[in-house]
Parts: structure tokens; C-alpha cells; sequence
């Protein structure tokens, strides 16, 4: 369906810019799950040679931030945001992109996707990618095999991205809901959305990296006391001298 | 955005079809051009051929094209599913149209009404081929109203170009049709000068910061991968400056200068040297008009590019 009715569940994520350390693992695990999930597999090309190029549904960009003060490194992962306002599902001419009533997960049909890519173009994110071997669109899905998956311990119906993320910057709840952790902490850290000019509604939010202690003229380090005074006797400079070799 | 031949091809191809089409079925019913069964059979012919190979073109940009058929489903919502519907829609009344003047010979009555049918039919295929691009918020150089303009008067430039070629060609000749050919010229030169003007010195709401929402000017440092990706190859084709001024030079010479003297001459010369210069008219403003679309996807930034290094999009 291309058009969509957007629930009161909207499943989604929440990434902490703050304690994010750039290993990378979310989108390696990602690619693991996902490459026998339910848009398997995704393609690697030349996967060991010079020109390397493949269908990643997670991908971690670096930024540098000068706030006027220190400064900071900024690890910035990015996946489907799982917009309530996807113009990735409206201009879809086959309905083959749909979001789901019931928890607001993006998804792509590969059954019918024609491969027009219109939809790609349509994501201001980037969060689709063209898999050449299948013809058809591949994106996040939220790892819908994985959250509501019996078959695996409660504690790991996550999606594999916050599963494996070791600095715990990844969160996953019902963002519709008011009074999930998740809402919680976007509303105690003052989560944002990306480009919300554009307005794609994005469900997925993230946390700005805290405030950095302000640098301050008065932590300059004192100057330690010199261990030997260099207006000594000959006799004694030359001693340090030599002692010091 | 990446130029893809294939489609860069089917917009210019079917955008001079339907031009042509919506001409002769305004022209033919009241007598603007030839009647005669045989031109009506070169006509139609001409501008179903370049519709039909435009359309061919164009499934050849999907990874899965047998599945092409999916694609009238989502009228609703989706540009691309109404251009489809709406250019099978206008075979129907051309269909009629061209029997009744190929094979009867008629023009009148039902025929007429088919004629004006397929004529607004293919002008709102064409709308519908630009909204494709102009509904698409992530490209400021394709989500504003200069993209429908701009495919709407060139297709009408290129469909008086091929009918007043191939009016000259059967002997005859039309003053309208030169008078129309000249005026849209103009109208498709000045129009397109004003697109490159706007997407010179406008650019979209989102920056690097609005696409990170982090606070104090952020600057790229390091990227997910070593090697290009789809959104690089897809989203990221950049053309340096210095090429995208001379290759508007040539779209202006070829696409409305030329085919703006060639046209002229034709109207002042006489018999064979007449029709040629009109043909190459048409064939040049065809070649600006490819080259002019070139740059349409060339020159058009993506704003998945700001994570990529992009300040602005």
C-alpha cells in the first residue's frame, strides 16, 4: 500500500550521540543478522578485492563539532529512521513499499518491488539501498524477525543493533507511547529529529552529546617547582648535569 | 543525482511524442495541417514511435522490468504510477483517432473528440512525468515549479519542431506551426535560463547540521566505508562547475539557438532546402534537449550527500 495509516505503536530507535564510540559493531551485527533475516541476503561485491561495495542496512558516519569551546568527535550511526511521514512509501508505484499499520515499520515487499528506485531518491537519509543481484530495494526492517520472534529469549527480541552495541547508545521501544523508557529518555535528553524541515516526521530520535566541561583560563596547571635550583655553584650544576645523563 | 541514460532518453523521446501528438490532434480537426491519410499515418507513426521507445527506455532503468505492469497500482499517491496510467490512457484515444484518419479517412465527430482526448491526455502525461522529479523534497533542483515548466514547454518545443519538419517534408507548410515553433523557442530558452537561475541562487533548508542536529558547526571527518556505495554512485554524482557552464552552452546552442536560425530559414527558404532545415531543427533541439537533461540529474543534489561531506544540499 502507498498509502498508510500511521498506528498509535510506532516502534523505533533511540541513539545516544553522547555515548556512542564508533566501533562500529551495530552495523556489523546488523549485516550479519540481516544477510539471513528477512531481506536476505545482502550482496557483497568483490567483498575482498580493491573496489568493495555491498547492501548495508546500518552506517556509521564521523563528524567533527566545533560548539566554540573544546570541540568533539561525533560517531553518527544512521538506518532507517521509520518516518511517519515516509515519501518513500508515497512514491512508490508498485505499493511494494509499505508501512505497517500496527507498529509503523517500514518494509519493502521484494515480491513486487520493481526496482525503480524512486524511493531511494525520495529518502532524504539514505537509508535504502539498491541490491543489483536481487533487482529490488533493500532497507532496516527493524529486524522484524528478531522483536517479535518466539523462538528467542524475551532479552533478545531487540534488533541485532542495539543487541550488540557495547557502549549501551542504542534503544528500542514504542516511541508512540508517552511513558516507554524510550520516550522518557528522548524527553529528559532532549532527543531530536533529523532534518525536520523536510517534514518526514522521523520516528527514530537522537540524543545530542551532553555538554563538554567549558574550558577555563584558571585550569591552566601550575608550573611544579624545579627539582634543582639552576643558579647552583658550578661544581653543583655539574654534578646535575651529569647525574641527568 | 546520477544520469541515467536510459531515462534521460525516455523524458526527451516521449516528451517530443506527446508534444507532437497533442499538436496534431489540435491541428488535424480543423484543418490546421494536412489531411491527407498518408501524412496521418507518418505523423502518428513518428510520435507513437518515439512515445513507445521512450516508454521501452525507461523500464530499462528497473532492476526487475517484468514486473513493469505493477507499476499503474498507486495512482494515489505515486507520480510515476499516474504517468504510467495516464500514458497507456492516451494509446486509447489515439488509437481511435488514428484509425479513423489512417484507414477512413474521417476526422469529424468522434474522431475529433479523440483527437482533443489524446491532445490533454498528453500534456497531462508529461505534467505527470516532471512531478516524478518535482515531488522529491531531498533535490532542491527538482522540487520546484520550474521543473514543470520547463518539461512542459519543451515538450511542446520539440512536438511543433517535428510537426513543422514533417509538414515541410509532405510540401506543404503551416505558418502557425512555424509562428508556434519560434514562440516556444523562446518560451523553452527563457525558461530553462530561469531554472538554471534559481538552482544557482537558491538552496534547499537542510544542511549538514540539520541532517546531524548537532549544535556548532559540524564538519565531516570520517565516512561508514572506503569505497563508494549506492548512495555514492546513486545520489552522489557530482559534475564540476567549470563543465556543467560550457555543457549549458551547448544545450542553449543546440536545443534553442540553432533550432531558433534553422527554423527562420526554413520559413524564408523555399521546397527541399526548406524541409531540411527544418528537420535539422528538430533533430538539433532533440540533442540540446538530451544534453539539457543531462544536466537536469547532474547538476541536482541529493540531501543524503551531507553525510557524506556536504555542508549543503
Amino acid at each position: 500500500m502507498t498509502s498508510y495509516t500511521v498506528g498509535e505503536k510506532k516502534l523505533g530507535l533511540v541513539i545516544d550521540l553522547d555515548t556512542c564510540v564508533g566501533c562500529h559493531a551495530c552495523a556489523v551485527n546488523c549485516k550479519e543478522w540481516n544477510t539471513g533475516g528477512h531481506s536476505a541476503p545482502l550482496p557483497d561485491r568483490d567483498p575482498y578485492g580493491a573496489d568493495v561495495t555491498g547492501v548495508w542496512f546500518n552506517r556509521i558516519h564521523t563528524f567533527e563539532v566545533d560548539d566554540g569551546e573544546c570541540g568533539r568527535t561525533v560517531h553518527f550511526p544512521k538506518s532507517c529512521l521509520h518516518c511517519e511521514q515516509p515519501a518513500c512509501v508515497e512514491v512508490c508505484p508498485t505499493g511494494a513499499s509499505y508501512k505497517r499499520t500496527e507498529d509503523g515499520i517500514v518494509l519493502v515487499n521484494a515480491d513486487t518491488c520493481i526496482g525503480c528506485k524512486l524511493c531511494s531518491w525520495a529518502c532524504p537519509y539514505g537509508a535504502r539501498e539498491f541490491d543489483d543481484d536481487a533487482g529490488v530495494m533493500k532497507k532496516c526492517t527493524l529486524c522484524i524477525d528478531r522483536i517479535y520472534n518466539e523462538n528467542l529469549e524475551e532479552v533478545d527480541r531487540v534488533p541485532a543493533c542495539v543487541a550488540t552495541c557495547p557502549a549501551s547508545a542504542r534503544h528500542f521501544g514504542d516511541l508512540g507511547d508517552p511513558g516507554s523508557a524510550v520516550s522518557r529518555l528522548v524527553a529528559e535528553r532532549g532527543g531530536h529529529d533529523l532534518m525536520p524541515e523536510l517534514g518526514y516526521k522521523p520516528v527514530n530520535k537522537y540524543l545530542p552529546p551532553r555538554a563538554g566541561r567549558a574550558r577555563q583560563a584558571a585550569e591552566t596547571p601550575e608550573r611544579l617547582e624545579a627539582v634543582a635550583a639552576d643558579t647552583g655553584s658550578l661544581f653543583l650544576r655539574w654534578i646535575d648535569r651529569a647525574l641527568s645523563r | 543525482m546520477h544520469p541515467a541514460f536510459s531515462v534521460i532518453f525516455f523524458t526527451t523521446a516521449s516528451g517530443a511524442g506527446y508534444g507532437l501528438l497533442a499538436l496534431t490532434g489540435i491541428g488535424a480537426p480543423f484543418g490546421l495541417i494536412p489531411a491527407d491519410r498518408g501524412f496521418g499515418f507518418t505523423v502518428l507513426a513518428l510520435a507513437l514511435a518515439l512515445i513507445t521507445l521512450g516508454l521501452l527506455s525507461s523500464t530499462a532503468h528497473l532492476g526487475r522490468p517484468e514486473r513493469a505492469w505493477r507499476a499503474f497500482s498507486q495512482w494515489r499517491t505515486s507520480w510515476l504510477s499516474r504517468e504510467g496510467l495516464l500514458s497507456l490512457g492516451t494509446y486509447a484515444p489515439t488509437a481511435v483517432f488514428g484509425i479513423g484518419w489512417v484507414f477512413f479517412g474521417r476526422l469529424d465527430g468522434v474522431f475529433t473528440l479523440a483527437a482533443l482526448a489524446l491532445a490533454v491526455l498528453a500534456a497531462i502525461t508529461v505534467y505527470c512525468t516532471a512531478m516524478i522529479y518535482a515531488s522529491l523534497k531531498p533535490i532542491h533542483a527538482w522540487r520546484n515549479a520550474w521543473v514543470p515548466r520547463v518539461y512542459l514547454v519543451l515538450s511542446l518545443m520539440s512536438g511543433a519542431l517535428w510537426l513543422n519538419a514533417l509538414v515541410q517534408l509532405w510540401g506543404a507548410s503551416a505558418s502557425w506551426l512555424t509562428i508556434l515553433a519560434l514562440l516556444s523557442i523562446v518560451a523553452g530558452a527563457w525558461t530553462k535560463e530561469r531554472y538554471w537561475t534559481f538552482i544557482d541562487t537558491t538552496q534547499g533548508p537542510s544542511t549538514v547540521e540539520t541532517a546531524t542536529g548537532l549544535r556548532g558547526t559540524v564538519s565531516f571527518l570520517d565516512g561508514p566505508h572506503t569505497e563508494a556505495n549506492y548512495l555514492l554512485r546513486e545520489m552522489g554524482y557530482r559534475i564540476a562547475r567549470k563543465h556543467s557552464v560550457k555543457l549549458r552552452r551547448i544545450a542553449l546552442a543546440l536545443g534553442f539557438a540553432l533550432p531558433l536560425v534553422l527554423t527562420l530559414l526554413s520559413a524564408v527558404a523555399a521546397g527541399p532546402a526548406a524541409a531540411f532545415a527544418a528537420l535539422l531543427a528538430a533533430l538539433s533541439a532533440m540533442l540540446g534537449i538530451l544534453v539539457e537533461r543531462w544536466l537536469f540529474f547532474a547538476e541536482a543534489k541529493h540531501t543524503v550527500t551531507l553525510y557524506y561531506g556536504a555542508t549543503t544540499a
